[in-house]
């Protein structure tokens, strides 16, 4: 093939089309950050943090589910991930942008969270009791392990890809294999306790067992559905147009297929015990979703994060089409960015819908910061990973 | 039909790829009435004989939405119609708690339809078929690959089909009877 003689390598057609789509996403993302700033100073710091902190969730789903990927596919071998290695990989090596990003989350805690304000916890028997768990110097430290440990995760999977790519043999792989393990483990429990920490301690007297699970989830279906749209856009351009094939997204469009399966699932289990229980503590948190106009987003969520795509990817053909994939993955990724609005904002806004310019452009310029960013580290290596041992297979089966 | 007698014309491999190459060769010919024997699942096959579009599909999905609508509305017609009975206050139309058999049922009737109907499109049971006439045919549950051109397709005619497949480099080609 005339692919794998040049290595797989960005060529140069796709460099020029890459650094285009980058200045775009840099100038949007630095636009939408300054102007989410702005609105600091000019409108309300609350809103600021708010808008920064759900954006925030976002974008941390693409780059943690990304890695969480790769481990999935370092632990389990086969020939299905071998074609999102590469932007799995440069998702990953986004992290530690994604710690630096949490700093505005750092400054601004006591603007977000209830537990922070020693008045309010004195004068709270509930609150006083969680407050060995839920204080600023502790909820830093362990943002620090969850950010800090994907980078270390992240920074270990690249070094030894890189040497794959040098060297090739089989020691890089074990490596990846052995660190894949435990490292998916950590992202279970990171995730978990994230989601306990970014979300639900915004209300500190409501809490769900579930809602680790429903963010894990959540990350995953992010990332699947963002990685999707990377190789339908890679497979327009050489080298790439060589290699993926109808069969390689009918993989991945399963896998987005059972995510949106599994998200609903997670969700709807969530719903249903804290409905059959109707226990005042734990209902609070739907109740607030579920009126003053909330209950129309939650609509809209159950309809275009599930109901639509889950119809629409039942369809072989659908799933073997990389322009529809790819629309169908962008509709994902925008009802994620709905969903994570509505398990955040409401708690804010007690009472009624809300919606601050500050949102679309705290979210406009994360993401497009983040993605300026992130194709910067897709050029740096070859598009696909030389040394794979699935390699062969992985492009055997995508010619039918 | 001058061949009344013959089913159609097989021939035996003995890998797999050959079987695939040789399915190919005999849909590029213009062969449509053909089948392949294998003792395993090829997943090339599937595409070389153009198998994907079938009935099956639909009817799986038919059978989830009535196994959906049956679960739901068992529940519906229990709980508000024929034994209406208040449980904590709660509406006598607790849609959520009624989602799990929903679901469940959905499941059930579209996997039950997903068999019942493979078996009703493929003609299952079927005690006889004339394949089974070829001596060395009991090989395709073992180690052999069989690939069988119909009598029934219209391009069909005994000795060129025979001299057809005995070009695809099979290791035997025999006439099938009735």
């Amino acid at each position: 093939m005339i692919a794998q003689a040049t290595g797989f390598q960005v060529t140069d057609e796709l460099r020029d089309t890459m650094r285009q789509w980058r200045t775009r996403f840099a100038v949007f993302g630095a636009v939408g950050v300054l102007a989410t700033v702005a609105g600091l100073f000019l409108v309300s710091p609350n809103q600021f943090y708010r808008s920064w902190l759900w954006s925030y969730l976002f974008v941390v789903g693409l780059a943690a589910g990304s890695l969480a990927w790769l481990m999935v596919q370092y632990l389990t071998g086969g020939a299905w991930g071998v074609i999102i290695r590469r932007p799995a990989e440069a998702a990953a090596r986004t992290l530690p942008l994604v710690l630096l990003l949490f700093i505005p989350i750092f400054i601004g805690i006591r603007n977000l969270y209830p537990w922070s304000h020693s008045d309010l916890v004195r004068a709270d028997e509930f609150l006083r009791h969680k407050q060995p768990y839920l204080n600023v110097p502790f909820f830093t430290i362990r943002a620090l392990i969850y950010l800090g440990g994907w980078c270390f995760l992240s920074w270990f999977f690249n070094r030894w890809s890189a040497i794959e790519d040098r060297e090739g043999g089989q020691t890089p792989r074990r490596k990846m294999g052995a660190l894949a393990g435990p490292g998916l483990i950590f992202f279970g429990l990171a995730v978990t306790f994230m989601a306990t920490d970014w979300v639900l301690s915004i209300d500190p007297r409501w809490y769900s067992t579930m809602y680790g699970l429903l963010m894990i989830a959540g990350q995953a279906l992010s990332s699947m559905a963002f990685l999707i749209a990377v190789i339908v856009f890679l497979a327009a351009h050489k080298p790439m147009v060589d290699v993926v094939t109808p069969r390689h997204l009918h993989d991945l469009g399963k896998l987005m297929f059972a995510l949106v399966m599994l998200w609903a699932y997670f969700s709807f289990s969530q719903f249903l015990i804290i409905w059959a229980g109707n226990l005042p503590e734990e209902i609070p948190w739907y109740l607030v979703r579920l009126h003053g106009g909330w209950q129309w987003v939650g609509l809209a969520i159950v309809i275009g994060h599930f109901a639509l795509p889950f119809a629409l990817l039942l369809s072989r053909d659908l799933k073997r089409n990389f322009k529809l994939l790819r629309n169908i993955a962008l509709f994902v990724l925008l009802m994620r960015v709905v969903d994570i609005y509505w398990e955040v904002a409401p708690d804010f806004l007690k009472g009624s819908f809300g919606l601050s310019w500050m949102d679309f452009t705290a979210v406009l310029g994360l993401v497009g910061i983040w993605l300026a960013y992130f194709l910067r580290q897709l050029e740096k290596r070859p598009l696909l990973p030389l040394h794979d041992p699935h390699l062969s297979e992985a492009l055997e089966h995508g010619r039918e | 039909m001058s061949e009344q007698g013959i089913y159609g014309v097989m021939a035996e491999f003995d890998n797999p790829s050959a079987l695939v190459s040789a399915a190919r060769a005999a849909r590029a010919k213009g062969y449509r009435k053909l089948d392949a024997y294998s003792p395993f699942p090829i997943e090339e096959l599937t595409d070389a004989l153009h198998l994907h579009k079938n009935k099956l599909p639909l009817i799986v999905l038919a059978g989830g939405v009535i196994g959906g609508l049956t679960g739901f509305f068992l529940q519906y017609w229990i709980a508000v119609i024929y034994f209406p009975i208040n449980i904590a206050g709660r509406p006598l139309n607790s849609w959520p708690s009624f989602i799990i058999i929903t679901f469940e049922l959905t499941i059930l009737f579209a996997s039950l339809s997903a068999v019942l109907g493979m078996m009703a499109l493929c003609g299952l049971p079927m005690p006889y078929h004339p394949v089974f006439n070829v001596p060395r045919f009991s090989a395709a549950s073992r180690n052999r690959f069989f690939l069988c051109i119909e009598a029934a397709d219209p391009l069909f005619d005994p000795a060129q089909t025979s001299q057809f497949l005995g070009t695809l480099e099979p290791t035997e080609v025999s006439e099938v009877a009735h």
